[in-house]
């Protein structure tokens, strides 16, 4: 029973961790959550969808068209509205992507109403595996899979190529990455497609357990968004971290507490984090001499 | 004449302010010229304007027989023109090398698979990393930086977070180095070497030095010439020994102390 909780909240903390990922790189280059995340990878799911449903390309083909179109529509907001703002504030940033996201939310009831569909991954709905004592889905072992490979990749990513570092500078201190030579808007463009396409692969995996509907990313942004904060949110490790802790106390909480309040647990988690420790439990910090 | 780098009729205001008032300078090439000058005399925002942070508002800035004035911070790297800061703008939660590393950034070809060497030893990638580390090494060396090497910026003391700005600068191999008050806030002894390191820089590395500093001694005996500004323009320009000779200069500087 137990570890059995452990798993299906490491699972649903895989889908956190995504979330809170996409929302931290953003973060961190824009100073700034991005509002528009959620329905963005909305967006993205329901291209792979409809690419599916018409019979247009088989499910992993869709899948990766999906991915290709986040990743356009987040380099696109970069460079048509964001850089057009000269010196925006952060109420302005915030602004834009409210109102990308209620313009997404638009067009997505507008091309596919609000009506829900179902997009499952081509695997046998409850097929299971079997070890030990404890039980576990296959759609489960391939979001958890999956999530721990984006991160492993995007660790890599950040840390041993020459445009992941470049991203993690001008993150730092743009400034400085632009004394460099870093190509600071091409690298901010490049990070709101990165983070769309992260958004998009939580949406993907979290499709199969809930109705398709512009509502999709509702309610994982929100804990992502929890997550994030939990682990700092300028943390990608504490970001991740965060993710799976949420996952695993909102699976506890609802099994031997409350049913009823198990997703309030993430504000909760939130409020607690802003009173103790406000700048996340993961955060290093050194403060910068002047 | 001379086209190494020179600014003409540069202006640069701010609201109501001209922090830069049509000012003309030469600077020749592998020499160390230093501008001098009261606090808001338009010292940073000249370098800011040089190095692509501002636009000016007119004015011209040529450097290698090119005109830069307006291209972006990234552009101006790229032609070879590095900077510090009066206020330091370094990666603090990265290390020494990482910084250093990251001031290579436009000198490194292999683009997105750059230091995945894990794979491959002999890789182009991974063989370019290491000629890129000798690099750095070389100029941590030569800041005697070793045992700052692997220690987060932030965690050092000024003096040496001014050595790896410094070290940073380097590492983009400029042919044009600018340092903006580089020895404030630095102990008496880590001035000193300071002192020697830029005139390595100048003679062992050949690159060009334009300084603005406070330290009159320093000033006067590292610099080939100085320009003195203030209100944004040029009180006077020559050798060290002809500026310091300068009524106003003397009124400022030499007179207060
Ligand atoms: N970003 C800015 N906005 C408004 N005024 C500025 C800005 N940067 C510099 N200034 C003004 O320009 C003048 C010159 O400043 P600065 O170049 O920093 O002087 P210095 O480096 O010689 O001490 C000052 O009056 C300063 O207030
Ligand atoms: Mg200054």
């Amino acid at each position: 029973m137990f570890s059995q909780l452990i798993i299906n909240g490491i699972s649903s903390g895989s889908l956190y961790a995504l979330v809170a990922l996409a929302m931290v790189i953003i973060y961190k280059a824009s100073e700034v959550p991005n509002f528009a995340q959620g329905e963005m990878a909305t967006l993205s799911v329901f291209v792979a969808w409809h690419f599916v449903n018409a019979q247009f390309l088989p499910f992993y083909q869709a899948v990766a068209a999906a991915l290709l179109f986040a990743f356009a529509v987040g380099v696109l907001f970069e460079f048509t509205v964001l850089r057009r703002a000269e010196k925006p504030s952060i109420l302005e940033l915030i602004v834009m992507t409210l109102g990308l996201q209620m313009f997404i939310y638009g067009i997505i009831g507008w091309k596919w109403g609000a009506e829900q569909k179902t997009f499952s991954l081509p695997i046998a709905e409850d097929s299971v595996v079997q070890l030990g004592p404890v039980v576990i889905g296959w759609l489960n072992i391939i979001t958890i899979a999956t999530s721990l490979l984006c991160v492993l990749v995007l660790y890599l990513f950040f840390t041993r190529t020459k445009l992941g570092t470049a991203m993690r500078a001008v993150q730092m201190n743009s400034t400085a990455a632009r004394i460099n030579g870093i190509r600071v808007h091409r690298i901010m463009s490049l990070t709101w497609g990165l983070s769309a396409v992260i958004g998009t692969i939580a949406g993907i995996l979290f499709a199969p357990v809930s109705p398709l509907d512009p509502q999709l990313m509702w309610d994982p942004l929100l804990k992502g968004f929890a997550a994030g904060v939990l682990g700092g949110m300028t943390s990608p490790f504490g970001a991740v971290l965060g993710g799976y802790i949420l996952g695993i106390i909102e699976n506890l909480f609802g099994a031997y507490i409350s049913l009823e309040f198990k997703s309030v647990v993430a504000f909760a988690l939130i409020v607690l984090v802003l009173w103790f420790k406000p700048s996340g439990l993961f955060s290093r910090h050194y403060e910068r001499k002047v | 004449m001379n086209d190494f780098f020179t600014v003409t009729g540069l202006t640069r205001t701010f609201g109501g302010v001209v922090a830069i008032d049509a000012l003309d300078f030469a600077q020749k090439k592998g020499s160390i010229f230093s501008i001098i000058g009261p606090n808001g005399a338009g010292k940073t925002t000249l370098f800011n304007c040089i190095s692509g942070i501002y636009r000016p508002d007119s004015g011209e800035i040529c450097f290698q027989g090119r005109r830069i004035d307006g291209l972006k911070p990234d552009a101006i790297a790229r032609h070879g023109i590095a900077r510090t800061f009066q206020n330091l703008e370094l990666f603090f939660r990265m290390t020494t090398m990482e910084n250093l590393m990251l001031g290579r950034h436009i000198h490194m070809r292999t683009n997105i698979w750059h230091g995945l060497t894990m794979f491959h030893k002999n890789s182009t990638a991974a063989r370019e990393e290491a000629e890129h580390r000798e690099k750095v090494e070389h100029i941590i060396d030569l800041l005697d930086l070793q045992s700052a090497r692997d220690v987060p910026v932030g965690a050092l003391p000024y003096g040496r977070q001014k050595l790896v700005e410094l070290g940073r600068a380097l590492a983009l191999e400029p042919s044009l180095l600018l340092l903006d008050e580089p020895s404030a806030g630095m102990t008496s002894d880590e001035r000193q070497d300071l002192f020697f390191w830029i005139k390595d820089i100048q003679q062992e590395l050949g690159v060009s030095i334009l300084m603005i500093e406070h330290n009159m001694q320093m000033v006067m005996d590292i610099s080939d010439r100085v320009l003195a500004i203030d209100f944004g323009k040029k009180l006077v320009e020559g050798t060290p020994e002809e500026v310091a000779a300068h009524p106003e200069v003397i009124k400022a500087y030499l007179g207060e102390d």
